[in-house]
């Protein structure tokens, strides 16, 4: 099955993607290869912060993980709804995700 | 001026590491400097106890022993170096050397310079505060050099980590009141610190304001107070000599893209021949180098050293190559 993402990227600028819920990317991948702007430094250990996103709206999303929480306790910028893109896998769980990608730290 | 350096690496990360280990092989001295106070780079400064599996010849091992390892493989060949400094300016000179200086003022010249300075230099990441800049050095501090300036002070500090942490433990003798400010309810650092601050806290000698955030710097010529945000409560005042944010360090390119060298989306072109930029002379090696196929790799980058110091030495020696051995064959010979 394929599932629905909608990004909002740090220019403000929207993109819909359709992609294959099995693809095996986490969204630091998705946004990577999407040449998003997101770096990605730690190639997805949540131990960078590069990869930070601001949830919008969309179904409910598993919880934050205790090294997320403890990267998240560093970085700038973080609001209620941050998360750090690493952390989240594609899946059909996300299906109708909006997030937006948070300022550089 | 100083004596002229045979070459110098910017950026003691792995790959600068390794390179002083090539250049020695070939009889050449390095000299390194980069802007933290250890070597190893992103291994030591992002993540020192994580096990690396991609190093030929080493089925697992934990990234600060590998700098380890690399610290001891290169000491017989004797580098020099100069730590917590950043290198903000680079210029030729008509003979073709090199000048370079760093943010503290030291001056070192060469005819090679290897850049490998990976993601950039590791600055603090700064909360984002309308007079943060003009509070720097007037009361504003990333990184603690002397605690010995605190003394007698208030303080406030931010952040919940462990340098957060330990800071606010170590300081509560020196200073003469602190705070501890902290977004979250929670603190994430070793349960050592976390225990040790729940008891400071409760006996008074520091003060600690959770789910809130320092939102206003007051003062006129240096940092007289701090406003802290609560959340869901009232704005306080906080009288404060000294604002030390700790939320840890983030790589940023840094100074190293103003030097005329050829970029591609904050990394230098080279040419895959010896690594070589677009200035005769410079190199540009590891994470910090881009070319069609690159991979950030610390295996590729000391691929890359070994090329880039043949060139490197035909430089220094007048355009003579240098004879191709085994170290099987020669050992290591030391360097005084
Ligand atoms: C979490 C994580 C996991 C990783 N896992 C692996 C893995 O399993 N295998 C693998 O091969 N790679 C891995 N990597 C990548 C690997 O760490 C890098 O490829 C490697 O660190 C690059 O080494 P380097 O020497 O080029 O740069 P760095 O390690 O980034 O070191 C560069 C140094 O240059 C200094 N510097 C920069 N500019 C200046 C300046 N102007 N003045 C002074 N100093 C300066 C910096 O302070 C820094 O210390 C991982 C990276 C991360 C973050």
């Amino acid at each position: 099955m394929d599932i629905q993402l909608k990004i909002i990227d740090r220019q403000g600028e929207f993109h819909e993607y359709e992609i294959p819920s099995d693809c095996g990317l986490n969204l630091m991948e998705l946004c990577k290869s999407a040449e998003l702007g997101v770096e990605g430094i730690c190639g997805g250990m949540a131990l960078c912060g590069s990869c930070m996103i601001y949830i919008d709206q969309g179904p409910e999303l598993p919880g934050v993980g205790e090294d997320e929480e403890k990267m998240l306790d560093t970085l700038m910028h973080v609001r209620k709804n941050s998360r750090l893109a690493c952390q989240i896998k594609i899946s059909e769980k996300i299906n109708g995700l909006q997030f937006t990608i948070a300022p550089n730290q | 001026m100083d004596n002229l350096k045979d070459i110098i690496i910017i950026g003691a990360g792995p790959v600068g590491l390794f390179t002083v280990f090539e250049a020695g092989l070939l009889g050449l001295k390095c000299h390194l400097i980069d802007a933290l106070g250890a070597p190893g780079g992103q291994l030591n400064e992002i993540y020192p106890k994580k096990p690396i599996y991609d190093i030929p010849g080493h089925p697992e091992i934990l990234a600060s022993d590998l700098v380890d390892n690399l610290m001891k493989q290169i000491s017989p060949f004797k580098p020099e170096f100069t730590l917590g400094e950043t290198v903000i300016e680079l210029t030729k000179d008509n003979e073709g050397i090199f000048t370079l200086m760093t943010d503290q003022g030291t001056m070192l010249r060469s005819k090679v310079i290897a850049i490998a300075a990976g993601l950039g230099c590791f600055e603090p990441r700064k909360p984002a505060l309308a007079n943060l800049e003009f509070f720097e050095k007037k009361g504003v501090d990333y990184i603690i050099r002397d605690p010995l300036k605190y003394k007698n002070s208030k303080i406030v500090i931010s952040g919940g980590g462990d340098s957060a942490l330990d800071w606010a433990i170590y300081l509560v003798n020196i200073a003469s009141e602190i705070t501890l400010v902290h977004r979250r309810t929670e603190f994430r650092g070793a349960p050592e610190s976390v225990r040790k601050l729940m008891e400071l806290s409760n006996s008074g000698k520091i003060n600690v304001i959770t789910n809130a955030e320092v939102t206003q710097l007051n003062g006129s010529e240096h940092l007289e107070g701090v406003v802290v945000s609560v959340e869901g409560g009232q704005p306080q005042t906080l009288d404060a000599q000294f604002y030390i944010p700790l939320f840890g360090l983030t790589p940023k390119l840094g100074p190293i893209a103003g030097w005329g060298l050829g970029l591609d989306k904050n990394a230098i072109q080279v040419n895959t021949l010896d690594y070589s930029t677009n200035i005769p002379g410079i190199f540009a090696i590891g994470d910090i180098n881009t070319y069609p196929g690159k991979l950030k790799l610390i295996l590729c980058g000391f691929h890359e050293a070994t090329l880039m110091v043949q060139s490197a030495y035909k430089i220094i020696h007048g355009g003579k190559d240098p004879s191709f051995k085994y170290t099987t064959v020669t050992g290591i010979k030391p360097m005084q």
